[in-house]
């Protein structure tokens, strides 16, 4: 196959379903945003044991040395299954972000998920009090202390101020932040997915006027147009994942691409689902609120989509 | 291109298109619905059948070249990013051309096949009849059975490409006892024969693109029905599968219009406008990317079916939005005539024909995510 998934890809996307739809990722989710973190952490355990939190850190370390495209299977079911804690932070970013660091000494740690970490791209860190460790990327890389917790809308998302400390390593942020990047698109694009097939369950089910709401032509437009937005986001993803993968001179804007495709396609899910719902999609109890307000939140986390327009359309005039 | 892996081979088949355009391509060339543009663009279709790029996936009998799905996405990536002219063959090539592949008698391949592959046939499509758009089923114009063939009788409209081409290609109900969807036969016909009127239709830009095609008495022989008496419904639905489909808007076409909206915007670099322009290009891009992974997914055995419409709603959308940015960089010149413009107003049509945008969700719908028929 030259431009899809390897059997082995999909067999590790059926792997990863199998055990978070057995696992109540809700529940964990829920005790999770109460400080909370034994479920949240078992599941952590249980996905290591799947080799998620070894895949980008090299063999020597314990990890898998996989592929860019490899993360991005499996953020795209993390984000399915709404799984909380600070994932990108320590399976995406810090892989790429400690070796040749005296930090160096984690990674095997990370790979077989004994230790979290996170990393704060900007002036928040998600999970630090969770986290072993917490950095702060700007042009150097620092350690950080975590400082006073914001309210994300995502009540799942801890979220800690940092200030700088100590500086670590002078680096290239920037192929870190990229993969950062990549898996959040990654976890939109599974949290799109999973907003479409609840809304279309739960179309086919309630009833209204006589019959199930699925069956109205308003109904089935707005699901019919998420659909769409979604199978386009995914090649997109798809293709940052392999650009990334082959370091092409193209890499940063198509990563910026799936970033705002992803984003778009699953806020469109996200309003459609709520939509379709009505008003217990509105509600708290109800678990389609995991995945609407996580959906907002990563809108706007690893760059937000005016950033990586922008990003977008430097590299393409420069290009010319 | 680099994430996408093409072999020498490719590689070289995509360099032989590049460099045979760049010596024969025309450019853009008057409107093709009208007297003049139709004759330059038989002549350019002329030009590419004496090339061998008419019809590249064809076989090298009927003048193709036996090539891949991916080599013809490579041709058609050239082709639009030289800026080549549309296709007036189309309604034959992308259109009739698979049916009578697929269900044609070898008489049907030999008279008709490679005619159409160098303007020398130029077809019309008479799908619609003025009481039925989308709903095809409810078609009324006849056929009536008479020694040697069937006389044609009723009307079509909104007939593509019908005032400058030679022949057309439509369902007439052969049986009215027969249920909808049943009773419909496939037939070609001449649109210079006896009893045929064929009344042209202006089009929003001012060109007669469509036709009236009116049939009094016509006779067309037993040997121009195409597919079996009866089974017209089936033959249709491939035909329409193969419009929303992949055959007929390459990405080509998308990604060129993306790279000529930045040159635009870069006359006004400071325009509000730099998000739909960005987003313009993301649109084709994921075009581009999404077509080659229907490629792959084709090459290694799998088919397309209700994920045309998918594909359809999508290059339709972005085709419009993406001229809808242009004319909004040009400000108050944008109403003037010029290839914007003209672009523009083709766009227009997207939504519109091959099935409206409606009626593609209504299929993404019950055959993607398998919501309950019936309800409108």
């Amino acid at each position: 196959m030259r431009f899809g998934r390897t059997p082995e890809q999909h067999a590790f996307s059926e792997a990863l379903d199998d055990l978070l739809g057995a696992a109540d990722v809700p529940a964990a989710s829920r005790a999770w945003a109460t400080g909370d973190h034994s479920a949240g952490l078992k599941l952590w355990q249980r996905l290591a044991e799947l080799g998620v939190t070894g895949l980008l850190v090299s063999e020597e370390n314990g990890g898998l040395s996989a592929s860019a495209v490899d993360l991005t299977v499996a953020f795209e079911r993390l984000g399915y299954h709404g799984v909380p804690g600070p994932w990108i932070e320590s399976v995406a970013v810090a892989p790429r972000l400690l070796p040749g660091t005296p930090e160096g000494d984690l990674l095997a740690r990370l790979a077989s998920g004994e230790a979290l970490v996170s990393v704060a791209p900007g002036k928040r860190a998600l999970d630090a009090d969770v986290a072993e460790r917490t950095y702060a990327l700007g042009a150097t890389l620092c350690r950080a202390e975590p400082g006073a917790e914001r309210t994300s809308v995502d009540p799942t998302r801890r979220l800690f101020e940092v200030t700088p400390g100590e500086e670590i390593a002078t680096i290239d942020p920037a192929p870190a932040l990229d993969l950062g990047t990549l898996a959040c698109s990654a976890q939109l694009l599974g949290a799109g997915l999973r907003l479409l097939d609840d809304s279309v369950a739960y179309v086919k089910q309630r009833t209204q006027f006589g019959r199930p709401i699925g069956e109205f032509q308003a109904v089935k437009h707005l699901l019919a147009d998420v659909r769409v937005a979604l199978d386009f986001a995914a090649p997109l993803v798809h293709n940052a994942a392999v650009e990334l993968d082959a370091g092409t001179p193209t890499a940063a804007r198509a990563v910026s691409a799936a970033k705002v495709a992803a984003g778009d396609a699953a806020y469109l899910a996200s309003r459609t689902a709520l939509q379709v719902h009505g008003a217990i999609g509105y509600t708290r109890e109800f678990d389609l609120s995991l995945w609407i307000l996580k959906v907002r939140a990563l809108v706007g986390a690893w760059g937000t989509p005016a950033e990586h327009r922008a990003r977008i359309l430097e590299s393409l005039v420069e290009a010319r | 291109m680099s994430t996408l892996e093409f072999t020498e081979a490719e590689e070289a088949f995509r360099l032989e298109a590049r460099e045979w355009l760049a010596a024969n391509n025309p450019g853009r060339l008057p409107s093709m619905d009208t007297a003049e543009g139709a004759a330059a663009h038989r002549e350019w279709e002329r030009t590419l059948a004496s090339g061998r790029w008419s019809v590249v996936t064809w076989p090298e009998t009927y003048g193709g070249r036996d090539a891949s799905l991916t080599e013809w996405v490579i041709f058609e990536e050239e082709y639009y990013l030289a800026g080549a002219p549309t296709r007036i063959s189309q309604n034959g090539i992308s259109l009739l051309a698979p049916i009578i592949f697929g269900h044609g008698t070898e008489a049907q391949k030999e008279r008709y096949l490679r005619d159409m592959t160098d303007g020398t046939l130029v077809w019309a499509q008479a799908w619609s009849e003025p009481e039925a758009g989308s709903d095809l089923a409810s078609l009324r114009a006849t056929a009536t059975r008479v020694e040697g063939g069937w006389k044609l009788n009723g009307q079509k409209t909104w007939s593509s490409r019908a005032p400058f081409a030679d022949r057309g290609f439509g369902l007439f109900r052969s049986d009215p006892s027969a249920e909808r969807h049943r009773g419909l036969t496939y037939f070609l016909f001449d649109l210079h024969t006896d009893g045929v009127t064929v009344r042209p239709i202006d089009q929003l830009d001012g060109t007669p693109g469509f036709a009236e095609i009116f049939f009094d008495d016509v006779f067309v022989p037993d040997e121009d029905v195409l597919g079996g008496v009866g089974d017209g419904w089936k033959v249709a639905m491939s035909t329409a599968g193969n419009e929303r489909g992949l055959s007929l808007r390459s990405p080509g076409r998308f990604c060129a219009a993306a790279e000529r909206l930045l040159d635009l915007w870069a006359t006004d670099p400071q325009s509000h406008l730099r998000d739909q322009v960005v987003d313009a290009w993301i649109g084709a891009e994921a075009y581009r990317l999404y077509t080659w992974g229907t490629v792959a997914h084709v090459e290694a055995g799998g088919s397309v079916g209700a994920e045309g419409s998918i594909n359809k709603l999508w290059w339709s959308e972005l085709d419009l939005s993406l001229h809808e940015t242009a004319l909004s960089l040009l400000g108050a010149d944008a109403e003037l005539s010029g290839p914007w413009a003209d672009d523009y107003l083709f766009s227009l049509s997207g939504p519109v024909y091959a099935g409206t945008n409606q009626i593609q969700r209504n299929i993404v719908a019950e055959r993607v995510l398998g919501l309950p028929r019936g309800g409108r």
